[in-house]
């Protein structure tokens, strides 16, 4: 992967400065390759990764997989597109496997994602089938192991 | 009443503490301290290699191994150098697994070294070879390498030291702690010194998987080379298994016959856990090695600019996961600068002077640690260089 990439997925709010030197190119080279990487449409845009069990208790997240009737021509895309108009969805992926698409959608209680999933999803023109399963607890989240606490042990010095 | 003083050892007596170990004590007792002191990488062990451990606990027998260490890792051992070396060594009669690279320098050392005769040990290097060749009745010789020569070890340099007593070279490449290494040229000329002489490399490659943007070069490689060194390598830097506690050392056979009797009386065998573990590193590691190195270079770079931004001149070291700027600027003592960074900030680097009187002006500040714990670290050593006032 391209180390400037790998270095912004990990920590996106390191400075220009601090890349430059990390890269071992000119603070300006940085800036323009991240224009370029945004004007590209490679980076989309930059959030914290967040403990969602502590930022808001309330905050509840669902995995919905969805069978589906591809439609003539256009595939899965025109009902892709649809679903992902939903503020509520947080991401839609058209998957290999057991079910079509992956939908995850996010609500402040059971009940709303239900009737989310009842009203909006199961009625859309083409969708056969959904399954919905509750995120209870996040474990690993973008490479970063949410519930651990990272403690050195290596004491302070040593040859 | 028993006099402690006569049970032990003139030789153990006289032999000198590490000097780590106080600065050691002064951060232990120490809150609150941001360290960039430690010697071990801050990266988990592969966790394929964690996992191989556990299933082995279940289905093996932890019984001894032979001495020499599991067939099966030998080979390879023997595989995995000859692919990065081009050397064949024999994994039946030419290859020792070890516990750590630390026992190989050590039983090494003791099969070869007689009363009174001369190791060349090239300095600043990590903390042992001199305490061990001391322990055999030997005589260290330093060998001093310079900030002008990137401390590297030169041909004038070693020739200098060279005597009818020598019998040994330590060639400590990539270095601990100057994060030196050794390029194939350089490593040519050494080897036309020692060509026609009587002189054994002890060549300690701990390091040799973590350089950046050269591959590295063993001693071995050069030609009649092989033939007189004794080549030890291991998993703790590479493939962060530092506490597994394992090493191993290839050298020609009739070296190795005599080595493995002290392994054999002194150890018996490497855990043997750890050397069904190191098998499953050696064969299917090579991403996760290749993800650890790019990010140690990531922070190598940053340490490296921003020591120099700061006014520290630190050479660009090419090897290992420590950077070794200077702070004569300072106009303190590399000892004064620590005790007083610390102090002052919290933060702990180790004395260049623990390696060795020529690492004297320098610190070792280790990349061993996350890149957060890297940038917060700088900022306390760059206000503690303001609050100098230089």
């Amino acid at each position: 992967m391209n180390e400037l990439i790998r270095l912004l997925k990990q920590d996106a709010r390191l400075s220009n400065e601090q890349l430059a030197s990390m890269l071992g190119i000119t603070t300006k080279e940085v800036a323009e390759k991240i224009e370029k990487l945004e004007a590209d449409g490679i980076i989309k845009g930059y959030s914290a990764i967040v403990n969602e069990e502590l930022a808001d208790k309330n905050s509840i997240t669902a995995f919905i997989e969805l069978k589906v009737t591809p439609q003539r021509d256009k595939g899965f895309d025109d009902i892709a597109k649809t679903i992902m108009m939903y503020d509520e969805v947080e991401s839609v992926t058209l998957m290999s496997g057991g079910y079509d698409l992956a939908v995850t959608v996010t609500g402040t209680n059971f009940k709303d994602i239900a009737l989310f999933v009842a009203q909006r999803l199961a009625t859309i023109d083409g969708v056969l089938s959904t399954t919905t399963h509750f995120f209870l607890r996040r474990y690993k989240e973008k490479g970063i192991f949410i519930q651990e606490e990272d403690v050195d042990e290596r004491g302070y010095v040593a040859p | 009443m028993i006099d402690y003083n006569s049970v032990l050892s003139d030789k153990i007596k006289k032999i000198k503490p590490s000097g780590i170990r106080r600065f050691f004590d002064l951060a232990q007792n120490m809150q609150g301290v941001i360290s960039l002191g430690v010697g071990e990488p801050d990266f988990q062990t592969p966790w394929v290699v964690r996992k191989s451990a556990i299933d082995t606990l279940e289905k093996k027998r932890m019984i001894y191994s032979a001495n020499a260490g599991l067939a099966q890792l030998r080979e390879e051992i023997a595989n995995y150098t000859y692919k990065k070396t081009g050397c064949r060594y024999h994994s039946e009669n030419e290859v020792i697994v070890t516990v750590g690279g630390s026992e190989a320098i050590d039983i090494s050392i003791r099969a070869m070294v007689n009363p009174g005769d001369e190791v060349l040990i090239v300095e600043p290097c990590f903390v042992c070879y001199a305490p061990l060749v001391e322990l055999m009745g030997g005589v260290p010789v330093s060998i001093q390498t310079k900030r002008k020569d990137n401390f590297k070890l030169t041909a004038s340099a070693l020739k200098e030291k060279i005597t009818d007593r020598t019998k040994l070279l330590i060639l400590p490449f990539p270095n601990n702690p100057t994060g030196a290494i050794m390029t194939r040229e350089d490593l040519e000329k050494i080897a036309d010194v020692l060509r026609d002489t009587n002189i054994v490399i002890l060549s300690d490659e701990i390091y040799s998987e973590l350089t950046y943007g050269r591959k590295h070069c063993s001693i071995t490689e050069i030609d009649g080379m092989k033939e007189r060194t004794v080549y030890i390598n291991g998993f703790s830097k590479a493939f962060a298994m530092t506490g597994w506690r394992l090493g191993y050392l290839c050298a020609p056979e009739p070296i190795v016959k005599e080595i493995l009797k002290i392994h054999q009386y002194a150890i018996m065998c490497s855990p043997t856990l750890s050397q069904y573990a190191a098998i499953e590193a050696l064969t299917q590691c090579e991403t996760e090695v290749r993800n650890m190195v790019a990010e140690y270079n990531v922070r190598r770079r940053l340490l490296v600019d921003s020591f120099n931004k700061m006014g520290l001149d630190c050479f660009n070291p090419e090897g290992a996961f420590y950077v070794f700027p200077c702070i004569k600027s300072t106009g303190m003592s590399s000892e004064e600068f620590c005790e007083r960074l610390l102090n002052e900030q919290n933060v702990a680097v180790v004395p260049g002077n623990a390696f060795g009187e020529s690492g004297e002006g320098f610190i070792r500040v280790s990349y061993a640690y996350s890149l957060k714990h890297l940038l917060e670290a700088l900022k306390r050593i760059e206000a503690f260089l303001k609050g100098l006032n230089i």
